[in-house]
């Protein structure tokens, strides 16, 4: 019973959590859970508690309310917001993917190849352009192999056509590993495509399903506002993509996962 | 007691007689444990801290003092308190700068007065705020040495996690180590160094002995533990070169350690400029 039962918990079920800095609620009431496999996005604006709610969630960050449970021996893969690396610390891609525990050189080769970045293990980290790095922070979270990838804001500083080649890499790192994936996003139309389950998030929970249900929820639509509108379109034709091996749309060419162009 | 020290035939004993040799290992040991714990005051920019810590050390000179105890255990327990109030204050307040400086300062001054408020204590208070290596003890070798060996090996321990949790304390978390307890592992060895090193160059250089090597060895590595080992190097060059300096010139000790200290760091970074220029041209 116990292995069926572990097998059936979530990863992480997180209720009633209440978040609340200098007077002010961060999050009120926030319930989550993250199964084995799926991939859930969060969705909010600026200061709406994302990043709160994810350190939460790794343990980073006691709530005042709430109850945090992760499977036992829960392997977490964490990508944050960003990194900053003093300009006085030497370190390079390969010796970032050492911390904390040092890994084989084969090991660390295919990770860096499987986030994209096969040629960049002896650069420095503060030299690394924005995607380069945040693939190497990628390479390093799937290194533990992780059943749950935590991204938070992870295309931050990537332009559009960056951010979705770096959306696609993550779809195939979970492909890969068959792990969660939880994100944390504002760009809610490339985001969205892969998502299985979809949170927006303001302080509370104000909808949550499936992109579709959310993508029509009066709340997220009240949120995010007019904009949407020409964002939704654009989900929906990387939805269709993702989910469909037809080639006979007029613009294949963005289905390939091989990124060619250098970011802009 | 000449006589008993006379006696003896060990070598190593006789050569710790010379005040030369004890003031030559007491800057070496207080150098290695310094420059190494000092490469993460340099990458987590805690000089400010660093020097708050070391400050208060003469608060614990006094209470030594006045208690009667071994100034070492009266300045690490001072600094201890002070880190660790400083570690508190700085975790939840945006204006640690300020703080720091209260602190720092207020600790120093306090010291200063109470030190002179000592009956009877007529004490050479410049040997505690620059150093006076060459009055060390061979008890002093021993605990500053001890104490440089305590330093070194949870450092050793510690290296990876502390490192991680330097990068990003999230990160750190993630990957099940506990940020909060590498700080404060940090917090406490800094209070080690502080109580080792004043003898050495004494409360007001002693961050200077952290922070320079490591400075001056950033250009020459490329990677954390290439710049740890190189900082050691500058560190005791640093030590010897100093002694030497101080030998020759009449200077204090302290002082002329940390100006070699300097004079190391202005070279291995115009070397790495030129280096860097060679290097970019075709």
């Amino acid at each position: 019973m116990p292995g069926v039962s572990g097998q059936r918990m979530n990863l992480i079920t997180a209720r009633g959590i209440g978040v609340t800095r200098k007077g002010t609620a961060i999050l009120q009431n926030v319930g989550i859970e993250i199964a084995a496999g799926e991939i859930v996005t969060i969705v909010g604006p600026n200061g709406s508690g994302k990043s709160t709610l994810l350190r939460v969630l790794i343990g980073a960050l006691n709530p005042d309310r709430g109850t945090v449970t992760r499977r036992p021996g829960l392997r977490l893969g964490y990508v944050p917001q960003k990194l900053a690396i003093d300009a006085t610390l030497p370190l390079t891609a390969r010796r970032f993917l050492d911390l904390p525990h040092r890994v084989p050189d084969a090991e660390a080769a295919q990770a860096l190849d499987t986030a994209g970045v096969p040629d960049i293990a002896k650069r420095q980290m503060v030299d690394l352009s924005g995607g380069q790095f945040q693939r190497v922070l990628l390479a390093r979270a799937i290194l533990s192999r992780p059943q749950l990838l935590i991204l938070d804001e992870a295309t931050q500083g990537l332009d559009q056509p960056g951010a979705a080649r770096f959306y696609r890499q993550i779809e195939a790192v979970r492909r890969d590993l068959n792990c969660a994936v939880l994100m944390v996003s504002h760009e809610l139309h490339v985001v969205m495509s892969a998502s299985d389950r979809v949170i927006c998030l303001n302080g509370h929970i104000c909808c949550e399903g499936t992109p579709e249900v959310v993508s029509a929820a009066p709340a997220y639509r009240e949120l995010f506002g007019r904009g949407t509108g020409g964002a939704l379109a654009l989900y929906r034709h990387d939805h269709d993509h993702g989910h469909d091996d037809n080639h006979h749309h007029d613009d294949d060419h963005h289905d390939h996962n091989q990124p060619v162009h250098d970011h802009a | 007691m000449t006589m008993t020290i006379t006696i003896t035939i060990n070598r190593c004993t006789t050569m710790l007689d010379d005040f030369l040799i004890r003031a030559a290992l007491a800057a070496v040991g207080t150098a290695l444990a310094a420059s190494v714990l000092g490469c993460f005051v340099v990458w987590r920019r805690m000089a400010y801290f660093g020097d708050a810590t070391a400050h208060a050390a003469i608060l614990g000179v006094a209470i030594a003092l006045a208690l009667n105890i071994s100034i070492f255990a009266g300045v690490a327990a001072v600094s201890l308190v002070v880190a660790l109030l400083i570690h508190r204050l700085s975790d939840r307040a945006q204006g640690t700068d300020t703080i720091l400086g209260v602190l720092a300062h207020g600790a120093l001054a306090t010291g200063l007065v109470a030190v002179t408020l000592i009956p009877g204590a007529r004490i050479n208070l410049e040997a505690y705020l620059f150093g006076d290596v060459l009055t060390v003890t061979r008890t002093d070798l021993a605990v500053i040495w001890v104490g440089a060996a305590v330093v070194l090996t949870v450092l050793w321990f510690h290296w990876s996690a502390l490192l991680t949790a330097t990068l990003n304390p999230d990160l750190a978390t993630a990957s099940g180590i506990d940020p909060r307890r590498e700080n404060l592992i940090l917090t406490l060895l800094l209070a080690g160094v502080v109580a080792v090193a004043i003898k050495v160059v004494g409360a007001l250089l002693i961050t200077a002995l952290l922070v320079i090597p490591a400075a001056g060895a950033r250009r020459l590595a490329s990677s954390p533990e290439g710049m740890a080992l190189r900082a050691a190097v500058l560190g005791v060059m640093a030590a010897l070169g100093g002694l030497v300096l101080s030998m020759r010139l009449d200077t204090p000790a302290g002082p002329s350690i940390v100006v070699t200290a300097v004079v190391l760091f202005a070279c291995t970074t115009i070397g790495g400029k030129l280096q860097a220029i060679g290097g970019s041209s075709p």
